[in-house]
């Protein structure tokens, strides 16, 4: 089959591999027809996260049509049926799943020792997302092998198009799960920061919560406008206007109820001296992310407020505003989607009508030209949000 | 002598420290602690004492004999545990029986007499201070590559999981360096574990202790190559967490603690290899698979995850055990 294969820092070619086949009971084999690019997926890409490999398979968010299944799948799975895929791998067995934790699932990644020396303890395994988090093949290719496909998988039993189906695999429940992270109240502001794909789901499913004001912050106008016209939110541009300076203003001076830091670990910032102060520190490894966005989150939030962390993060940060943290008695949430908890009541909101995802597409093209959409969705070129690639 | 056991809260047997050779090695600090004062602050007598007053060259000697046996006090009595800081005063005591032998070779009469008695009495401390640092610095690495125990917390009754594991047949399947394990008869079973170079080798063991839904201790019988036991206890975990499992194995491999040394440089780290299986137990009686990816296609194990191959399929066709 051809699948997207990482080669190096900043190189991804669509190559010929194997085939993929079950190796557990509970695997399933998936015929992919829809997969996208994941703003995480330039983290890799970039090499800003650890044990990656030549020839390593991207991509995590997929669905398609179950061609094969283990003997050991429950669930009234079948061959033929047409499945969206969640992004981390869980068991549904553990205690962390029974609680509705799946992306910390405690038995999907056979290499947790690698990833307890760099983060204490292991997170889920997560498809084509290093080896620090499983090594497994990801979904930008032909077919990917599913395991615990009872648990990682929802059935789309109607004719609901993939561009509406496909974001229920990461990026609306990750969206989604940033705004409930807000425990957002009547009348409560929302500030975000970045206004990707998951910036984007995120304004959309705080205003669903109820939020009264959602306000995104970004540097690149075609994103603020996405935004803006999709998810009724208010903008800023940090590229022209003190972000702190502007929330105050906008908020009578409270600041946001509650902050949501959807960029990760590869921020930017409008100062080119504060913006190379932490490109220097990454470069000679004295911090491996960027926090630009959370450092402005924690000092702009409302006092008691909550700070929802939902941009991947990989290592160590510098110069935390811990005092203005602690001694504005906030509340930091984080973690990555459980996306298995997600899928089916988000799955009922696209049913209804309450949210159409289709509307962060920018780009539809086939598997071959990978390459070109990553550097396309790398560089924000032809105003790229969302690259869906069909194989 | 060597290991005694402590039980902790648990109820798990520890091996501890013999106190034994730590109190002597703490004596010796304090006897040289004594030795280096009095000779710093009395150099006249003891110069005379041992036969060497008549030296200006020796009074040197001795004043740096006196400072370098407070360094013994201070590298005997400071550290927690005295371990190579015993040596320190094997070494201090070489040299003053060198000295001792080239001060005797120039004298006569009663400084030698004097001298002599010296010399017998440094060779008497030599003995004492062989003996300690050896004591103390015996044992500890060889004790802990031979004793390896790890937990896992699982999200099943004690109850099931002592009847997982008490089936010692299911153990292969989460032991990987097992092939097999049969059973003979109502406490003996019959084992048989991969070796280096692709060979194998079998013995048998016995249950020694047996509480259902508790505990099981077992432990190899005759003849064994690598003479083991092993004992695992379920405890329930607080407030409905599962069962915190808990394994204690000890073995003795051919060749003590070089032939330990040796097969861990071919990747058998009998403590990872606990800690291992424990997550391939878990996984097992959780999911009922070992969990797989095409970075790691035979599940956990640590010399997998130092060498992974690249996250695509697997070029050749094979079925899930």
């Amino acid at each position: 089959m051809k699948a997207t294969c990482w080669i190096a820092p900043n190189k991804v070619a669509v190559k010929k591999v194997p085939d993929p086949q079950i190796l557990n009971p509970r695997d399933a084999i998936v015929r992919i027809t829809s997969t996208a690019i994941c703003g995480s997926d330039l983290h890799l890409l970039q090499g800003y996260i650890p044990a990656m490999k030549k020839g390593d398979v991207l991509g995590h968010e997929f669905m398609g049509e179950i061609v094969e299944l283990g003997p050991g799948v429950r669930n009234g799975l079948s061959v033929g049926d047409r499945v969206v895929v969640a992004f981390p791998i869980a068991c549904g067995n553990c205690a962390s799943c029974q609680a509705g934790l799946y992306s910390i699932c405690e038995n999907s990644n056979p290499n947790a020792g690698i990833a307890e020396t760099f983060l204490g303890h292991s997170p889920a395994g997560i498809f084509g997302y290093s080896h620090l988090l499983g090594g497994y093949a990801g979904g930008q290719s032909q077919y990917a092998r599913v395991p615990y496909a009872d648990v990682g998988t929802i059935k789309i039993e109607d004719d609901l198009p993939d561009e509406k189906a496909l974001f229920l695999s990461d990026v609306l429940p990750t969206g989604y799960m940033a705004a409930e992270m807000c425990d957002i109240k009547r009348g409560d502001t929302i500030a975000i920061w970045g206004a990707g794909s998951v910036g984007q789901f995120a304004a959309a499913s705080a205003r669903l919560l109820g939020a009264e004001r959602v306000i995104v912050i970004d540097r690149f106008p075609y994103r603020l406008r996405i935004a803006q016209e999709n998810t009724g939110a208010e903008i800023i541009n940090y590229e022209q206007t003190d972000v702190l300076d502007a929330l105050r203003e906008m908020t009578g001076g409270r600041g946001p109820d509650a902050c949501i830091d959807a960029v990760g670990l590869e921020g930017h910032h409008a100062s080119a001296a504060l913006h190379a102060y932490d490109k220097a520190k990454q470069a000679t490894k004295t911090e491996t992310d960027r926090p630009h966005a959370l450092r402005e989150a924690v000092l702009s939030c409302h006092n008691g407020g909550t700070i929802s962390v939902i941009g991947a993060y990989s290592g160590f940060i510098d110069k935390f505003p811990m005092g203005s943290f602690m001694n504005r008695s906030l509340t930091m949430r984080a973690g990555q989607a459980h996306v298995q908890r997600y899928m089916r009541p988000l799955l009922e909101r696209i049913r209804k009508g309450e949210i159409d995802p289709s509307f962060i597409i920018t780009h539809t093209m086939p598997l071959a030209e990978a390459p070109h959409a990553y550097d396309i969705f790398k560089n924000k070129q032809d105003d790229c949000l969302k690259v869906v690639l069909t194989p | 002598m060597g290991v005694r056991s402590v039980t902790d809260s648990l109820g798990i047997e520890r091996a501890s420290e013999d106190c034994g050779p730590q109190g002597l090695a703490r004596f010796l600090g304090w006897v040289s602690l004594g030795l280096g004062v009095a000779t710093l602050a009395r150099r006249e007598q003891v110069s005379r004492m041992s036969g060497v007053d008549d030296s200006p060259t020796a009074r040197r000697v001795l004043a740096v004999t006196g400072v370098r046996e407070l360094g013994h006090a201070a590298a005997l009595l400071i550290p927690r545990r005295a371990g190579w800081g015993a040596w320190t005063r094997v070494a201090g005591d070489v040299l003053d029986l060198a000295a001792a032998g080239q001060a005797m070779m120039g004298r006569g009469g009663e400084r030698r007499r004097r001298l002599t008695y010296t010399t017998w009495a440094l060779a008497g401390i030599t003995a004492v201070d062989l003996y300690s640092a050896v004591r103390v610095t015996r044992r500890r690495p060889g004790r802990n590559a031979n004793r390896v125990h790890g937990s896992v917390t699982i999200n099943r009754s004690a109850a099931d999981a002592y009847r997982f594991w008490h089936d010692f047949e299911n153990l292969p399947r989460f032991m990987s360096h097992l092939q097999s394990v049969q059973t003979t008869g109502d406490r003996r079973s019959r084992w048989t574990a991969k070796a280096p170079a692709g060979r194998s080798v079998t013995w048998h063991a016995e249950i020694v202790d047996d509480r259902p839904g508790e505990l099981i201790t077992w432990r190899s019988t005759g003849g064994a190559r690598v003479p083991n036991s092993g004992s695992v206890r379920f405890v329930p975990s607080t407030g409905g967490r599962g069962t915190e499992v808990r394994v204690e194995i000890g073995y003795r491999v051919p060749g003590g603690m070089f032939g330990a040394r040796v097969a861990k440089l071919f990747g058998e780290d009998p403590q990872q290899q606990v800690s291992d299986d424990l997550r391939r137990f878990k996984q097992m009686i959780e999911t009922g698979e070992i969990t797989r990816s095409d970075g790691s296609p035979d599940g956990i194990s640590i010399q997998q995850q130092l060498k992974q191959r690249p996250a695509q399929p697997l070029a050749t066709r094979r079925s899930g055990r």
